[in-house]
């Protein structure tokens, strides 16, 4: 199939391979971190990682939508589908996220007016057809699907319509990355840089990274190959001993990203002082909150929100997860009492979290331990 | 306020906690290294996913009916629980019964697919097709089938009409006939128009004994044409999507397809139709039930280009969309081939391959050698996000 199968090639994975182990220092081990949980989606659904050494180790970030949402904002959003003639709309990743009291699937069942949407845009539908119904779109994601969410709350205003509002759960990448960095747990070599965040926020705000901190930083494409390639990039400037950003992206990628989507977001959205992540704790400026012009479609306006802060089952080690320090399977109850059936937290949910990825397709590494002793 | 996860079924938390306490401190006093950590943690994961299934939800969820894991626990902690009888326990999709001097095959099956008609087919012929599929891959010649209606009130008699035509367009393709039947009404907005259940009885030949706990290292997997197909298109029919497609549902019956192949392969060891939870599903239902591993390649896996691009475009695996057309066989090694010629010399198989062979190790998994030449496991899926595609 064409614009998908050249990034899948064998062959020149093969090719890439090769020049990534030869960029391998001998006794050197790299640790780089794709901070973005769709790249996380496809190096396990592809099964990446056979392509490279073993000094290279990926370590999973925090890019993933639904795993960084807390457990209280879960239950808020429980709290706005149960008031009087609500119509809760969500997307289906987030459909199965646990709360205090279950998961949107468990309030569904329990007749809870909640319906999965494809997009933003559907919910809009869904308040058209239903006038004497409110209904709330559960707003999550990093500046990815921000503008979709400002270009609704747009698109409701010129409409005039008085029944549809958001949840915002929008969050944004950058702070996340510094808390990351500044975090004493964890060494890191360089950054697989988010591409769909990206192609809004282009790749300037990265800088300081490579400044400030030393670490190489690519852009990187969600095809295998762009990442296999992104690596080898990261790689050679680690041998050159170099730190910048790159973008290997750049087919959908500019370098100053989409205006047009940036002044959406800034025209509904303005910054919260601080917002709550699930094992990363309180980041201040890293969240978005709709602006006091249009607080006429922001849920935490409309309704009494709860904004509980509750604490994650002591069990789960999700923040850990997120932050890189875990592997998936170092977590407590990876796979025995947390699995995609029953998840306890959010990295086992969504199918971009690094546990449902790594339980879902990685679990041959005991496969490939037993070949490589035998051989 | 306490997580549920740690009040009403606090025990299995629990449990996990103690287990990883005692791993953590196995008594050496240097840390294993990560790899060998790593090995112990997959075999824990694998006790636990061999360990009595439980329903842990207090109500039935869209999941319960999706035909992934948790479809799979209710039918084990609840209906084999309960009904618990030799015929029932392989869980094979009809049961094999003596009955006098004959053997023959039952099965079940109700359809509630959305929309009703759709591009290929209808409600009808896959009420019909469904069931003598399920007999066909029992190895079981199809013979009578009931019909159950159950109609909203409201629901257009033109419509019906309709569908019962192709009932019986159906049941005449398939040579087999419907013999008895029931009619139910409920008030409007307590049912969608019409739902179908379909029982069907079969004959089976002395000697047959296919299923999926028969399968042995060395096996070939077949696929009888390209997967996908059905699921794609009710996506695609509900119009919810704005993706327009020129695919096509592949129901049919395989009654002649198999009778064909049983004749031409006699090592042919299990048949499926892989309808809810695809191609997938099956190869797990293999690798746990024959306690074998199976290695399949994507490359080798037909898929029309039609159907991997709105599936790629939808972000779902083609492995895990339903067939209503399409048979997965287990054969032996030494009739691979004559089981490959014997399909492709049908029309309905055309197109079949050979995707991958039952391996000794490991057991239990299904791993998928990808395209892009990496090794990644094909695990049951756990929800699905296409309720209602039967």
């Amino acid at each position: 199939m064409r614009f998908v199968d050249e990034f899948r090639d064998a062959e020149k994975a093969r090719a890439l391979s090769a020049r990534i182990t030869a960029l391998c220092e001998p006794g050197r081990q790299y640790k780089l971190m794709e901070v973005c949980g769709g790249h996380t989606h496809t190096i396990y659904k592809h099964g990446l990682e056979d392509y490279l050494p073993e000094q290279i180790t990926l370590v999973h970030g925090p890019g993933c939508p639904v795993c960084v949402i807390p457990m209280g904002r879960v239950d808020d959003a429980m709290a706005l589908a149960s008031e009087p003639d609500v119509i809760m709309t969500s997307f289906g990743d987030m459909m199965r996220v646990p709360g205090s009291n279950g998961s949107f699937f468990d309030a569904k069942a329990r007749g809870t007016d909640i319906r999965m949407v494809y997009s933003p845009l559907d919910s809009l539908k869904i308040a058209r057809q239903n006038t004497d119904k409110r209904v709330v779109f559960m707003a999550i994601g990093f500046e990815t699907t921000a503008p979709s969410t400002a270009m609704t709350v747009l698109r409701a205003a010129a409409e005039g319509l008085d029944n549809f509002s958001i949840f915002c759960n929008h969050v944004t990448i950058i702070p996340a990355i510094k808390a990351i960095l500044d975090s004493p747990d964890l060494r890191l070599d360089g950054f697989i840089g988010p591409g769909h965040v990206s192609t809004v926020i282009g790749c300037r705000p990265y800088e300081f990274i490579a400044r400030d901190y030393g670490k190489p930083v690519v852009v990187a494409g969600f095809e295998p190959l762009d990442i296999l390639q992104s690596i080898y990039l990261l790689m050679l400037q680690l041998s050159r001993g170099e730190a910048a950003v790159e973008n290997q992206y750049s087919r959908v990628v500019p370098w100053d990203g989409n205006a047009v989507a940036l002044r959406a977001i800034g025209q509904t959205m303005e910054l919260r002082p601080y917002f709550e992540w699930r094992g990363l704790g309180f980041i201040s400026h890293s969240a978005l909150k709709v602006r006091a012009e249009y607080e006429r479609f922001d849920a935490e306006k409309l309704f009494s929100v709860p904004g509980v802060r509750v604490a994650d089952p002591k069990a789960c080690q999700c923040g850990e997860v997120l932050k890189g320090v875990l592997k998936p399977w170092e977590c407590k109850v990876f796979g025995t009492a947390c699995t995609p059936e029953t998840p306890i937290g959010t990295c086992m949910v969504s199918p971009e979290g690094a546990c449902a990825a790594y339980y879902n397709y990685g679990r041959l590494t005991r496969h490939r331990v037993k070949e490589a002793s035998a051989s | 306020m306490t997580a549920p996860h740690e009040s009403p079924a606090a025990g299995w938390v629990q449990q996990a906690l103690q287990e990883h306490e005692r791993f953590e401190h196995h008594g050496s006093p240097q840390p294993l290294p990560g790899t060998v950590r790593e090995e112990l943690v997959l075999e824990r994961i694998d006790r636990a996913r061999r360990a009595r299934p439980r329903v842990r939800e207090d109500r039935i969820t869209m999941s319960h009916g999706a035909g992934g894991k948790a479809t799979q626990t209710l039918i084990e902690a609840v209906f084999l629980d309960a009904f618990r009888n030799p015929a029932l326990e392989p869980l094979e999709d009809a049961a094999r019964l003596q009955v006098g001097g004959a053997r023959l095959a039952l099965t079940t099956d109700s359809y509630v697919v959305s929309p009703l008609f759709f591009p290929g087919g209808d409600i009808g012929d896959l009420a019909v097709n469904g069931t003598v599929n399920d007999l066909s891959t029992a190895g079981a010649v199809p013979l009578y089938l009931s019909a159950g209606f159950i109609l909203e009130e409201g629901f257009g008699v033109a419509e019906l009409t309709r569908i019962v035509a192709s009932m019986q367009a159906a049941a005449q393709r398939a040579g087999v006939q419907v013999v008895t039947g029931d009619t139910k009404v409920v008030q409007k907005g307590k049912a969608d128009g019409c739902y179908i259940n379909t029982a069907g009885v079969g004959l089976l030949a002395p000697g047959t004994s296919l299923g999926v706990a028969q399968a042995r290292p060395g096996d070939v997997i077949l696929v009888s044409g390209p997967i996908g197909d059905h699921g794609v298109t009710i996506m695609l029919a509900r119009g919810e999507l704005d993706i327009e497609a020129d695919v096509c549902s592949d129901t049919a019956p395989l009654n002649g397809l198999v009778a064909d192949l049983l004749a031409a392969a006699p090592g042919v060891r299990a048949l499926r139709d892989a309808t809810r939870g695809g191609v997938a599903t099956i190869l797990n239902e293999i690798a746990a039930a024959a306690g074998v591993g199976v290695l399949v390649i994507e490359d080798d896996i037909p898929v029309r280009p039609e159907v991997r691009g709105a599936a790629e475009l939808l972000g779902i695996d083609p492995m895990y969309v339903a067939c209503e057309g399409r048979l997965v066989a287990v054969v032996s090694p030494d009739d691979a081939s004559a089981a490959l010629a014997a399909l492709r010399a049908h029309s309905q198989g055309a197109e079949a391959a050979v995707i991958g062979t039952v391996t000794e190790q490991p057991p239990g998994i299904v791993q998928l050698k990808t395209a892009f030449g990496g090794t990644r496991i094909v695990d049951l899926l756990v929800g699905d996000p296409l309720p209602r595609i039967c």
